[in-house]
């Protein structure tokens, strides 16, 4: 009993970091699934959702429900436990990359000195999930989609990785906490615009957006990975990929736009937190803006800009900061 | 290795461009009318089905149920028929039905027609449950204008 006396606050501590986390999740799912079809819409001159509410606020909301309502379709041939756990595969491990975010000084999971690579490790189960996804689904489109998915992932977490790779060789630490703090007088956007813009790129391939959503181009591939996926299950996909996009988005903040930092607040060490979701937001908008404004890259496309230009862009990079801090 | 950076250059500047010419777009005002309840001005060439036309003057239509549109519709859809009234100076129209469903739009009733008294409405929502919801009866139309 004592040690449960001594370990409850630390115990409920965990329960508030998880359900925080399941609201971020689902909340994140909704605010963009409805943001990304009012900016599609409003981008080519029409309004976008406009029936359910008022602007069709609640527009998402019914889709989930329509969603949860459908059955779930396992074709005959596929390969069944490997079909269902695919979906969870792809929604289970965004929860944890969550706990280690600092959404401002004082709201943060669990400040752990190998954060980044906490957040790393997790974000690539997704990829595990788009490949049995689409290799279980016994679809040629979806194992092509899979296939894709693997080799633009593979490519492109290398320049990701090399351009924080130069972040953390100038603060000497994994924690998210660190890195934020290091960044007080100047934002690492200023000292680092190259490793910014190569991460940017990097995390569009890397969350499957447009321009470079190749593992389920419509015009090609159907739907890519999820072309058999229905109802619920697809939805799984689409809530973890949102999820991804607002992990890899508030890792570009912590890493290059200051974290929580900004013009001070009241109570700033919880107020901060608006300031980090104004940043990640905003770059959410990017990747929105970038979707409905780019054409879909051909795969040798894709694979050339990466290694030929961001992998050799980010080395140099690399190596230029290495240098630097060792001189400075 | 000199065309290495231009293409990044010229590549990178095009995609700015891009970004400016959807951001652009998503601060225009939208062009799209909402259906069910916006409606759109159709133009008077638009060509439906045919109509009695209500004269101002008269405060009803033209028609002296001669039959030349009757007689002259290839899809052979018209019904006219009219009839001799006490004190009244020629035949009174009774009936004028058009089976929209045989009508082929061809306008030889309104090229046809002595007095003037067809044209072509402007009605553009066609849909319906039964096929006889396409028989129109113009003559109630007519009396039903405003």
């Amino acid at each position: 009993m004592e040690i449960f006396y001594s370990l409850l606050p630390e115990l409920i501590r965990m329960v508030v970091c998880a359900i925080c986390g399941a609201v971020i999740v689902f909340g994140n799912a909704l605010v963009m699934g409805y943001a990304e079809r009012k900016l599609a819409g409003h981008i080519m001159f029409r309004p976008g959702p406009m029936e359910v509410g008022p602007h069709g606020i609640y527009q998402l909301v019914v889709d989930g429900l329509k969603l949860m309502g459908k059955q779930l379709v396992i074709p005959k041939n596929a390969d069944k436990p490997l079909f269902m756990l695919a979906p969870l595969l792809a929604f289970g491990p965004v929860f944890v990359p969550l706990l280690v975010i600092p959404f401002s000084d004082k709201i943060q999971g669990f400040d752990h000195d190998i954060g980044l690579l906490v957040i790393l490790a997790l974000a690539s189960i997704n990829l595990l999930a788009i490949l049995t996804g689409g290799w279980a689904s016994n679809n040629k489109y979806s194992l092509f989609g899979a296939f894709r998915a693997v080799s633009q992932n593979v490519a492109y977490e290398i320049p990701m990785l090399l351009s924080l790779l130069s972040i953390v060789f100038m603060t000497n630490t994994f924690s998210l906490k660190g890195v934020v703090a290091a960044q007080s007088p100047v934002w690492f956007i200023i000292i680092q615009p190259l490793a910014f813009l190569i991460y940017l790129v990097a995390l569009v391939a890397e969350t499957n957006r447009a321009p470079f959503d190749l593992p389920e181009a419509e015009s090609e591939l159907t739907a890519g990975f999820h072309t058999e996926y229905s109802g619920m299950s697809f939805s799984l996909f689409v809530l973890g990929e949102y999820a991804n996009m607002f992990i890899v988005c508030s890792v570009a903040t912590v890493f290059f736009l200051g974290g929580s930092s900004g013009i001070p607040l009241p109570y700033f060490e919880y107020s901060g937190v608006i300031w980090f979701l104004l940043k990640v937001y905003a770059l959410m908008f990017f990747l929105v803006w970038i979707r409905w404004t780019y054409p879909r890259t051909r795969f040798d496309q894709l694979m050339n800009f990466c290694w030929k230009y961001l992998i050799p862009f980010s080395l140099v990079n690399l190596l230029i900061t290495v240098v630097m801090v060792k001189l400075l | 290795m000199k065309s290495y950076f231009s293409e990044l250059f010229t590549g990178a500047w095009s995609l700015i461009l891009g970004l400016k010419v959807t951001i652009k777009a998503l601060f225009s005002p939208i062009v799209t009318y909402q259906y069910p309840r916006e409606k759109i001005e159709v133009t008077p060439n638009y060509r439906g089905h045919i109509d009695l036309v209500k004269f101002a003057d008269t405060g009803t239509h033209k028609c002296i149920s001669c039959g030349s549109c009757m007689r002259d519709c290839p899809s052979d859809c018209i019904v006219v028929e009219g009839e001799k009234r006490e004190g009244v100076k020629g035949k009174v129209l009774t009936i004028f039905t058009l089976d929209f469903t045989k009508c082929s739009l061809c306008g030889a009733c309104v090229e046809v027609c002595p007095t003037k008294a067809l044209d072509y409405s402007n009605e553009y929502e066609l849909a319906g449950f039964a096929r006889e919801d396409f028989h129109y009866d113009l003559l109630k139309r007519v009396e039903e204008r405003e």
